[in-house]
């Protein structure tokens, strides 16, 4: 008698589905607009969306919003070009040189678990309250993992790519140029993907303390004057922020790491 | 390009993997060099390029480096050793761009190592694009590229499949015809080595000692299965107690 082979294959594979995103999105949205508009909720402890539009679009006509966000963009930057310039020059030291990271690394190790909001008392009394003391909070948080990453990204750099260099008698400062940094690259992107999102954190924290001007100084306003409103507001603010920086490394990372 | 290499013996910790190599690499010669695994066939070709410093003994050279060579001791490697972000043109002037060569030079000399490799229409492929064996072909380009004095080969062919290698050591053969190189050839195969080699220097197990030097007695034109048999039955009498040692070693290494 014959029969058919039974199939067991398949399955455990994750396909994209285009849409779906989106059709959750909105899904949440409505639903969350129901409650709210059925009035089972009291909108101070739970603004509905519509109201949390309305508290962006207020704020965009003010010029609120453009004042917040420069301020808390600002800080960023700068904390972030400073903290990941530092920590990319100090992990490749790490990464290349024997002394530096028998030294380095230990205390890399050891202040890298810091929360670096705890420092910020300390800034506040080395720096003032004013920006630099910010600034430093970002930088000295984005440091870490930035070193960290370029660390482990130069170890991943294959050594018979190395070898094969110096088989050409290619210069050391050419082999760091042409051969280690490129192929750390995708370690050093996935530390700014990282760091990114710890000097969005450490911004928020740190306008807490002593800022006019901030999202982080808005929320917290908003919070204390019982406007849940525009806390929510500058909640999607923050969160449309971490998506921008998001798509703005995977586009880097599409441009860059295309050879993968 | 001579080469001469004098008690040549090298060791990792207290690991002596080679031990007082010596022989010489005539000009124009394919030395194959073959020996069971961890016979350290690699060891010798690193300390052959200048990229490994011997624990004992000294490498010579004798003869000048041929006219418009950038550089004498040049590898090809197993893994080909591609710059995975660079495109087949860029990978082959990597060898070139830190000699003060001109824009012109350096691209006239990439276009006619991709020209005789025949890889001119894959000059903007990316290395994930190609097959292995267009891969190495870029590996060769690159060290023709330089005009080398001396290629050392190391196993370049092991990573590729029976029928692209085929194609190869056929491709390979009749560049080398052309120029007729200096070369070391690594390789763990015995009909690689006997398809190409001038000499065969068969190495002992670990530590690596020079076994005997075999000359391959049949024109290159000639090298059929039936005329190299006796000679292939020859070597592997040489090796085959040696393999076996070799292959029960590393048994014995793991089990403890």
């Amino acid at each position: 008698m014959l029969e058919p082979l039974r199939f067991r294959g398949g399955g455990f594979v994750i396909e994209p589905k285009r849409h779906a995103g989106w059709i959750a999105g909105f899904a949440v949205i409505a639903l969350w607009q129901a409650v709210s508009s059925a009035g089972w909720v009291s909108p101070v402890f739970l603004p509905s969306p519509a109201g949390i539009a309305r508290a962006l679009a207020d704020l965009a006509l003010s010029g609120q919003l453009w004042r917040h966000l420069s301020a808390s963009l600002r800080r960023i930057l700068l904390g972030f070009a400073l903290g990941a310039s530092a920590g990319l020059a100090f992990g490749l030291a790490l990464g290349l040189l024997s002394h530096a990271r028998a030294a380095g690394l230990p205390i890399v190790s050891a202040l890298f678990p810091i929360p670096k909001i705890a420092l910020l008392p300390l800034f506040i009394l080395w720096f003032g309250i004013g920006e630099p003391s910010k600034v430093a909070t970002i930088g000295l948080g984005v440091f870490f993992p930035m070193a960290i990453a370029t660390f482990s990204g130069v170890d991943q750099v294959p050594r018979a790519l190395i070898r094969m260099a110096q088989g050409f008698d290619v210069p050391t400062s050419a082999i760091v140029a042409k051969v280690i940094l490129p192929g750390a690259l995708p370690g050093i992107l996935a530390g700014v993907r990282i760091s990114a999102s710890i000097a969005l954190i450490l911004v928020v924290a740190a306008e807490m303390i002593g800022a006019e001007f901030g999202v982080g100084a808005f929320i917290l306003t908003a919070g204390n004057l019982m406007r849940t409103e525009d806390l929510l507001a500058g909640v999607c603010l923050l969160s449309l922020l971490g998506l921008a920086v998001g798509a703005l490394v995977s586009l880097a990372e599409r441009r860059f790491l295309a050879w993968r | 390009m001579r080469l001469i290499v004098e008690e040549v013996g090298h060791r990792y910790g207290a690991l002596e993997v080679l031990d007082g190599l010596s022989f010489t690499v005539a000009e124009g010669e394919i030395l194959a060099v073959i020996g069971p695994s961890g016979c350290g066939k690699s060891t010798l070709l690193g300390i052959l390029g200048g990229l490994l410093r011997p624990t004992t003994g000294r490498m010579l050279t004798e003869g000048a480096p041929p006219a418009g060579c950038l550089n004498p001791f040049t590898y090809v490697f197993q893994d080909f050793a591609l710059l995975p972000w660079r495109s087949v043109a860029g990978n082959v002037a990597f060898a070139l761009e830190h000699h003060p060569l001109g824009t012109a030079e350096r691209a006239r000399r990439v276009a006619e190592v991709l020209a005789t490799t025949g890889l001119a229409e894959f000059a903007g492929a990316l290395p994930k694009q190609l097959s292995g064996g267009m891969r190495q072909r870029v590996g060769i380009a690159r060290a023709l590229a330089v005009t080398p004095a001396v290629l050392l080969l190391d196993e370049p062919l092991s990573a590729l499949d029976a029928q692209t290698r085929e194609l190869l050591i056929e491709e390979f053969l009749a560049l080398w015809l052309r120029h007729r190189t200096t070369a070391v050839y690594v390789t763990h195969n015995l009909d690689e080595a006997l398809r190409i080699a001038d000499r065969i220097c068969v190495l002992s197990r670990r530590p690596g000692r020079v076994r005997e030097i075999v000359e391959v007695d049949v024109a290159r034109g000639e090298r059929d299965p039936a005329r190299l048999a006796p000679l292939r039955q020859r070597l592997w009498r040489l090796i085959q107690d040696e393999a076996r040692a070799a292959d029960r070693e590393t048994q014995g290494l793991l089990r403890a």
